[in-house]
């Protein structure tokens, strides 16, 4: 099977190289069969990539540890969900998995693009096979994942403990889905950019593609901090390591993109900066492949040091010089249709808005980048962490929240102050009242009373538009209230799923700012001792360890502390954290102990513990006890974030003209007026 | 043999048992103590490293304030006391925390702990570049960037904004309207040319309604 893989893996490349080059010289001398076949030649591509995928899969589910990759990502004892993710657990594996979903969403594009686009797609094509070109490559010239051991290990070495985790088995492909769909919006803006074709239907084809993309890097993000939290044990989801910036860049510059689109879709303004957005957001998730794949910069979740790093940052060099290049020459051609006129409107807003995305992405790229400035300046080497990243990104990450109230609701062209007053007077006083009522309370930190504050504020806002919404709407149809809402919302998915996007995103800043107040505490308990731990809220919650037991399981044997949890006296349950020694099929160790954490999850606060370990062989256990106020709502947020990106791509009312009264306010049919 | 018990035989058995249940059932009766022997684990290297019980400087702040902003040497990318609370493997943090104990304990303060720490191991290890000479272009720069940035954007639009009155002055057209209704938060609603002003009227009022 690894030469059939291999095989497909040439095929693969071949056809890619044979495509890019015949559907750019087809878009250019303008011939339609050239273009049938370069999207035949995209299938093929496909075709020749699951071949290759099939014949990875057969070698980890046939335990083939006869394969270098197989043998040391997976084991005979493995549980059956992480074969399934072993498959893109490796460097080797998910470069393999990269190409292969390329390989699907450049037919998705080919197939599913109207008509009324067709002229883009040959350019679209091309662009799709040189960048699958460009990662078949890798694999072929770098890091091989049918590459074939000198002799056969009776087992493999199993999967790294800590991404036996569910969270690992959804969390990459999610990020992966996010960051290889975004070469379809890249590969239109290309196109458009090399057909001349500047007009606005590009942005028409690449809408939902863009939201796809953005909805994937949403769930991965989101993912991938769960996955931090439940399986590292540090208690905190989000550290600001390279890695995790990595996710986080395109995603800024993307969120930026679906802003300013609104105004070239209505008023043909911002169309340069909108092609740079995307291409902007293409260079930095390879530039985030490039991070995780190159060890250039040390980060707690990167693949192992290779090579193959360098594939990555020549072909990001390259097509960010072609990219750049191309934009110049059509420089003229991507003039504005109209110009700003005041800067109290929601066109200004929303630029502010763009300015503040790009500009909070800059600061992280720069954070993230400044240890090897300064190495190459200064000869110095630097660590940037999280106190670095909190201290420059926190307040600009408050004026974006700001932003998020204000933006929606101001006019377009140009606001008055009645406008203004009328606006925001209900949501600031709603703000002023929280940090009010936040500062009697006693607290103190200026992060936090300024994040809930402004949560508090933007709420308002946005309570406010669906408030005025489903009014409306019950004064002219007499409908209840509910169904007013879902017609409210159905009516106007674009409006109304972006303000749920919003809605997840003001939860978020709260849910944060509940960490500035996490308490830890370490303990040695022997059975029977008890240890109180002071909660932020008041409270005292009282744990007492009740031993621990050692039993086998699958392909791990695990050691189960047990502590019995009070809160103010009141039983809560009995929590469980365990040490877990993975090992072979022949009971040989395979990794160091790893920890599992037990988490007792409310609305108010989540309880975490963790089991450090024993003393003296015995059951005298070392635990540290954590309380993360607020941290059950990072998750909802992430779902309420999720479902209002659904909402907003959800198929539905989008003439034109539809969309632009969704976008433009309420509508008021003339005919209801006259009634 | 015999299965027979004798009545003595038998009461001594059962005195016996009986006193032995006794034991047990005041043994299971004993509160949790924590102060009663731990049991031993039956494979102590499945439980991880040894470890050593919990000091008071473990949970000291000041302590746990010095090490967020120290990084473990092992390699792992975190700070001591993320690293020493959390990768139970590592053999480094809990050495450095207790060389930054020992710092502290020698009457040195937080700042002096922490260069006494980076003199030893680099500059590198503190988790944050400190705010001076070079560094403080990393604080600084995207702040600025943002700024200025910001400032030119409100310069160009003020200067647009100034260029498009000036040129509804000039074609005598009125002001741009205001928000209200028909206009402003909710987007210029073209009254449709074909209404009558009665409708218009109507719409300018219900579309009030909607506003307020």
């Amino acid at each position: 099977m690894t030469l059939l893989g291999q095989f497909a893996l040439w095929a693969a490349f071949l056809l890619a190289l044979w495509t890019a080059a015949v559907g750019f010289s087809g878009a250019w001398r303008g011939r339609p069969g050239l273009a049938l076949a370069v999207r035949r030649g995209v299938y093929a591509i496909l075709g020749a990539l699951l071949v290759a995928s099939a014949a990875l899969w057969y070698g980890i589910v046939t335990h083939d540890f006869n394969i270098e990759y197989v043998a040391a990502y997976t084991s005979r004892n493995l549980p059956k969900p992480y074969l399934i993710s072993a498959f893109w657990a490796g460097q080797k594996g998910s470069l393999l998995f990269w190409a292969a979903v390329l390989g699907i969403f450049a037919a998705l594009a080919q197939a599913l693009t109207p008509r009324r686009h067709h002229g883009l797609l040959p350019h679209v094509a091309a662009v799709t096979s040189v960048t699958t070109a460009f990662f078949v490559a890798v694999m072929l010239f770098g890091d091989s994942p049918f590459a074939r051991l000198a002799f056969t290990p009776p087992d493999g070495r199993g999967l790294n403990p800590q991404l036996q985790n569910i969270g690992m088995v959804l969390h990459p492909p999610m990020l992966y889905l996010g960051y290889i769909s975004i070469t379809i919006p890249f590969a239109f803006a290309i196109a458009a950019l090399l057909s001349r074709r500047l007009d606005a239907g590009w942005l028409g084809a690449i809408r939902k593609w863009t939201l796809v993309s953005w909805l994937f890097l949403s769930i991965g993000i989101v993912l991938g901090m769960w996955w931090a939290y439940v399986e590292l044990g540090w208690g905190g989801y989000w550290a600001w390591d390279p890695v995790e910036n990595a996710s986080f860049l395109p995603w800024l510059t993307m969120t930026a993109f679906l802003h300013s689109v609104m105004i070239q879709e209505k008023r043909g303004m911002l169309k340069r900066w909108n092609v740079a957005l995307i291409v902007a957001t293409f260079l930095l998730s390879i530039f985030g492949t490039f991070i995780t794949r190159s060890g250039v910069i040390a980060s707690v979740h990167s693949f192992a040091q290779s090579g193959v790093g360098y594939f990555f940052l020549a072909f990001l060099v390259s097509a960010g010089i072609l990219s750049f290049t191309l934009l110049y020459t059509r420089w003229p051609e991507l003039e504005p249709e109209s110009r700003l006129e005041s800067t109290v409107s929601r066109e200004a807003a929303f630029l502010f808005n763009n300015l503040l995305l790009v500009g909070i992405a800059f600061s992280v790229l720069w954070g993230t980048l400044f240890p090897i400035l300064s190495e190459w300046l200064q000869g110095t080497k630097v660590t940037v962490g999280p106190p670095f990243f909190n201290r420059v990104n926190v307040p600009l990450g408050l004026l974006l929240l700001a932003l998020t109230g204000i933006g929606p609701l101001i006019a377009w062209r140009k606001a008055s102050a009645g406008n203004l007053k009328r606006q925001f007077a209900a949501s600031a006083a709603v703000g002023l009242a929280v940090a009010a009522a936040l500062l009697a309370s006693g607290m103190r930190d200026g992060y936090a009373v300024a994040a809930l504050t402004l949560a508090a504020f933007v709420g308002g806002t946005i309570v406010q538009e669906f408030w005025r919404g489903v009014r409306a709407r019950q004064r002219m149809h007499g409908e209840p209230a509910p169904l007013a809402l879902m017609r409210l919302v159905g009516r106007n998915r674009r409006r109304y799923g972006g303000y749920i996007v919003h809605v997840g995103i003001v939860l978020m800043f709260a849910a944060f700012a509940g960490m500035a107040f996490k308490v830890d505490q370490e303990a040695t308990l022997r059975p029977g001792e008890s240890v109180t731990v002071a909660s932020p809220f008041g409270h005292e919650l009282g744990f007492t360890h009740l031993g621990v037991s050692q039993y086998k399981a699958l392909n791990r044997i695990v050691s189960a502390a047990t502590v019995q949890v009070t809160r103010d006296g009141r039983p809560l349950g009995v929590m469980k954290s365990e040490k877990r020694q993975h090992v072979d099929s022949f009971d040989r160790p395979t990794f160091e102990p790893s920890t599992e954490v037990g988490i007792l999850s409310g609305l108010r606060e989540d309880i975490y513990v963790v089991y450090a370990g024993s003393v003296g062989g015995t059951e005298e256990a070392v635990y540290r006890f954590t309380v993360n106020p607020l941290v059950w709502w990072v998750w909802f947020a992430g779902g309420v974030l999720v479902f209002g990106g659904l909402v907003t791509m959800w198929p539905g009312a989008s003439t034109p003209n539809e969309r632009r009264q969704s976008q433009s306010g309420y509508e008021v049919p003339l005919a209801e007026v006259r009634s | 043999m015999s299965g027979s018990v004798g009545r003595r035989r038998f009461l001594v058995l059962a005195g016996t048992a009986l006193a032995g249940l006794g034991a047990a059932r005041a043994a299971g009766q004993q509160p949790l103590p924590g102060g009663g022997e731990s049991g031993r684990l039956y494979d102590p290297r499945a439980a991880g490293r040894p470890r050593d019980p919990v000091g008071e400087s473990q949970n000291d702040p000041e302590i746990i304030a010095i090490e967020k902003q120290l990084k473990c040497t092992c390699g792992c990318n975190l700070d001591v006391y993320i690293c020493r609370t959390t990768d139970f493997t590592c053999t480094y943090s809990p050495a450095l925390h207790d060389e930054i104990v020992a710092l502290n304990a020698s009457g040195l303060s937080a700042d002096q702990v922490i260069d006494a720490y980076l003199a030893k191991y680099g500059p590198e290890f503190r988790m944050a570049p400190k705010p001076e000479g070079f560094n403080l272009a990393g604080y600084l720069v995207p702040g600025a960037v943002v700024l200025a940035a910001g400032t030119a954007l409100a310069l160009m639009l003020r200067r647009r904004s100034l260029v498009a009155s000036a040129a509804a002055v000039e074609a005598g057209a009125v002001a741009p309207r205001p928000a209200g209704p028909g206009g402003g938060a909710d987007g210029p609603l073209a009254v449709p040319a074909d209404a009558t002003p009665e409708e218009a009227d109507r719409l300018r009022r219900a579309l009030e309604e909607v506003e307020s």
